[in-house]
């Protein structure tokens, strides 16, 4: 930047011209709202990282009361959805091809061998290619498998019963007490597409002049770099806050997912957020050469933080460095604040220190940008 | 009063390579000054960085009185920039194209100013069409209009004719002349030569050197060329045959048919005169010595240029 002055008539003049080519451009216009909706339908209704209904496969050679005692209870634990008996064949290509999730083999005389309290020996076996898919429902199995048979271990037989532990164990899942993945998911979906759709945005408004010519005139008239960037960026801000109002909205009235802090609050916080993206795409801007390139920046820059901020996997199940990495994404931060703010009432208190690291990125990557934005064409 | 463009020595290199090379250029205020020279010969270069879009690499000079190192910005408000390609947004129409520029100028009058351009253009009826849809004519006289705007008094217009046809471009100089005589400098590029002879002054600059500067006629003459016009004498003659022969025989630097007709010329009047001893007893062909064109300089002065390694 050289010489004086800062204009708010050249800013409202930049601003107002965006306003008009947004308008104009209708196929990117409807990118901005549709694009937050298909990916809320998509992670909304598409993702659920507990898995129900598996369907389990029971090799009975028993046939006794407490195989079935124990059936039932499996199936009612809601994990488990037993498929038509099949041969011991026929399990073992349904696991191989992906069509049974589990096989229970219940070995001849277990009724019996129960009764008699030998401990027999159950087998269940499952398809853990993906242990996401099976983690929970084994778990669950383990804890079912204490006590599936008390009903029945009556009279003489309740000997056989396991003895309760001498301390009862209170678990409180709070802030979402039935673990609904969506709760999870939907509030982070604003900071994703968030991060998409104003990184690539700016990119693009900014590579787009270059590539028209129209970057030429616009050197050449009195604009200063700050007002490009702001005359960019603040039109971009307003659709961010028409997405976040859009997901919001669908957040509460889909999905009923509790909103227990200040709305306020979040806007306020997210206007942080926005900036820090916009700055991204605008930096990116600065070195692309061409849209394609912005966008393929975009979606470079992108990855990452999808994968790294604690949207797709847990942030503290990944190694350290990873953490770090991951500390240094504006989504991380993001997310930390929208999930505070709406599943568990965080207030200005909790938050303060996520968005003081959201302010300290933006105002590094302004400074890049502005830096590399040049007045001439050199 | 201080010339409206004085600089000296500019020089710009894009990686290694010269584009332009320790250029000096003088044009006095209200004159229209044009720009002439082949494609990449540095021309819209230099036009960058008279406007402060590129920073010279070497040499200075003055532009409106203005440091083009250190006052580019105090330029930018002072000169109105035609770029060779349509550069205004054609996703905004006319009037929104105008008013964008007047606002970011800070015209203080914006609304009657884009009025009066708009009806200047003779646009006021189309003003809510997009510009992206105007034909190339109409295209040119907008980026005309926009960059007159706010009243500069340097215009630098990069082939603003080119693709015009020949009316508008009839009417684009007398619009032009019309504001040089109220004082406007004027700089422009152009591959016509009938619109170099409407400049007060040409320059031209080949390999981003200047070759020839001064007034169409103080070319002719500087350039010191002796040419003869070949007519043949008999309908089916063609001149073709004779152009082959003539070309690149000593003395013989400018052979270049003009319809039936041939100019052959030499900037060295003896060898020329000797080589074309055989070739004027041909009586199929009446030869007469007339006063060079300014094409015939150019001419002269390219291949003089294309010889030097790039």
């Amino acid at each position: 930047m050289s010489g004086p002055g800062f204009s708010w008539q050249r800013l409202r003049a930049m601003m107002f011209k965006e306003f008009i080519q947004m308008r104009r451009d209708r196929l990117t216009f409807a990118m901005m709202v549709g694009v937050p909706m298909m990916q809320l339908i998509l992670f909304g209704f598409a993702i659920n990282s507990d898995p129900r209904n598996l369907p389990t496969a029971i090799l009975d050679r028993d046939q006794g009361v407490f195989s079935r005692a124990l059936i039932a209870r499996m199936g009612a634990s809601g994990y488990f959805r037993v498929v038509e008996p099949l041969s011991d064949a026929e399990a073992e290509t349904g696991l191989a091809e992906g069509r049974i999730q589990f096989v229970l083999t219940i070995p001849e005389g277990f009724t019996r061998n129960v009764s008699r309290g030998t401990h027999p020996a159950l087998l269940i076996e499952a398809d853990a290619t993906d242990p996401a898919a099976t983690s929970n429902a084994l778990s669950t199995l383990t804890v079912l498998a204490d006590h599936a048979l008390d009903r029945e271990l009556t009279g003489p037989l309740s000997a056989w019963r396991r003895p309760a532990a001498p301390f009862t164990l209170q678990v409180h899942r709070r802030y979402n007490q039935e673990g609904i993945t969506q709760f999870n998911v939907v509030p982070g979906l604003m900071g994703v597409v968030l991060t998409m759709t104003m990184v690539i945005m700016t990119a693009l408004a900014m590579t787009r002049e270059r590539e028209r010519g129209t970057m030429e005139s616009l050197l050449v008239t009195p604009l200063r770099p700050i007002e490009v960037m702001l005359g960019k960026i603040i039109p971009y801000v307003m659709v961010g806050y028409i997405q976040m109002s859009l997901i919001l909205l669908a957040a509460r009235l889909i999905f009923a997912v509790p909103v227990m802090g200040n709305i306020g609050l979040l806007m306020l916080a997210s206007m942080v957020f926005i900036m820090a993206n916009l700055a991204v795409g605008f930096t990116f801007s600065t070195i692309a050469r061409n849209q394609l390139q912005a966008m393929q920046m975009g979606f470079f820059y992108f990855l990452p933080n999808i994968l790294l901020s604690g949207f797709m996997f847990p942030f503290r199940g990944m190694p350290e460095w990873a953490q770090a990495v991951g500390e240094i994404l504006p989504l991380t931060h993001f997310l930390r604040i929208v999930r505070g703010v709406m599943l568990k009432g965080n207030g200005v208190g909790e938050i303060v220190g996520e968005v003081g690291a959201l302010g300290l990125f933006m105002l590094i990557v302004t400074t890049i940008a502005l830096k590399r934005y040049r007045q001439t064409l050199d | 009063m201080n010339a409206a463009i004085e600089v000296h020595g500019l020089t710009k290199r894009f990686q290694g390579r010269t584009v332009v090379d320790h250029l000096s250029l003088t044009v006095a205020q209200g004159r229209i000054m044009g720009f002439l020279g082949p494609n990449g010969s540095g021309k819209t270069t230099t036009m960058r960085m008279l406007c402060g879009l590129l920073t010279p690499d070497e040499g200075e000079g003055r532009c409106l009185d203005l440091d083009i190192r250190t006052q580019s910005h105090a330029i930018k408000r002072q000169v109105g920039y035609m770029t060779q390609k349509f550069s205004l947004y054609e996703d905004l129409s006319i009037r929104e194209n105008l008013d964008f520029v007047a606002r970011v100028h800070g015209l203080p009058d914006r609304r009657l100013r884009v009025e009066e351009a708009l009806e200047r253009l003779g646009l006021t009826a189309r003003r809510d069409q997009l510009a992206g849809e105007l034909s190339g004519g109409w295209k040119q006289r907008l980026a005309l209009a926009s960059c007159l705007l706010h009243k500069p008094r340097l215009l630098l217009l990069d082939e603003p004719t080119a693709g015009v046809d020949p009316k508008a471009r009839r009417e684009f100089w007398e619009q032009i002349h019309a504001m040089a005589a109220e004082g406007l400098t004027v700089l422009v590029t152009t591959h016509y030569m009938d619109e170099a002879e409407r400049c007060h002054a040409i320059a031209y600059i080949a390999h981003g050197r200047l070759l020839a500067t001064g007034s169409v006629g103080e070319v002719i003459a500087r350039a010191g060329l002796t040419t003869f016009s070949v007519t043949p004498l008999h309908a089916g003659t063609a001149t073709a045959s004779l152009a082959q022969r003539l070309s690149g025989l000593s003395g013989i630097d400018l052979v270049a048919p003009f319809g039936s007709v041939l100019h052959v010329g030499g900037a060295d009047r003896d060898a020329l005169l000797k080589t074309l001893i055989p070739f004027r007893q041909d009586d199929r062909f009446l030869w007469r010595e007339d006063t060079p064109t300014l094409e015939d300089v150019f001419i002269h002065l390219m291949p003089a240029v294309d010889a030097r390694p790039s």
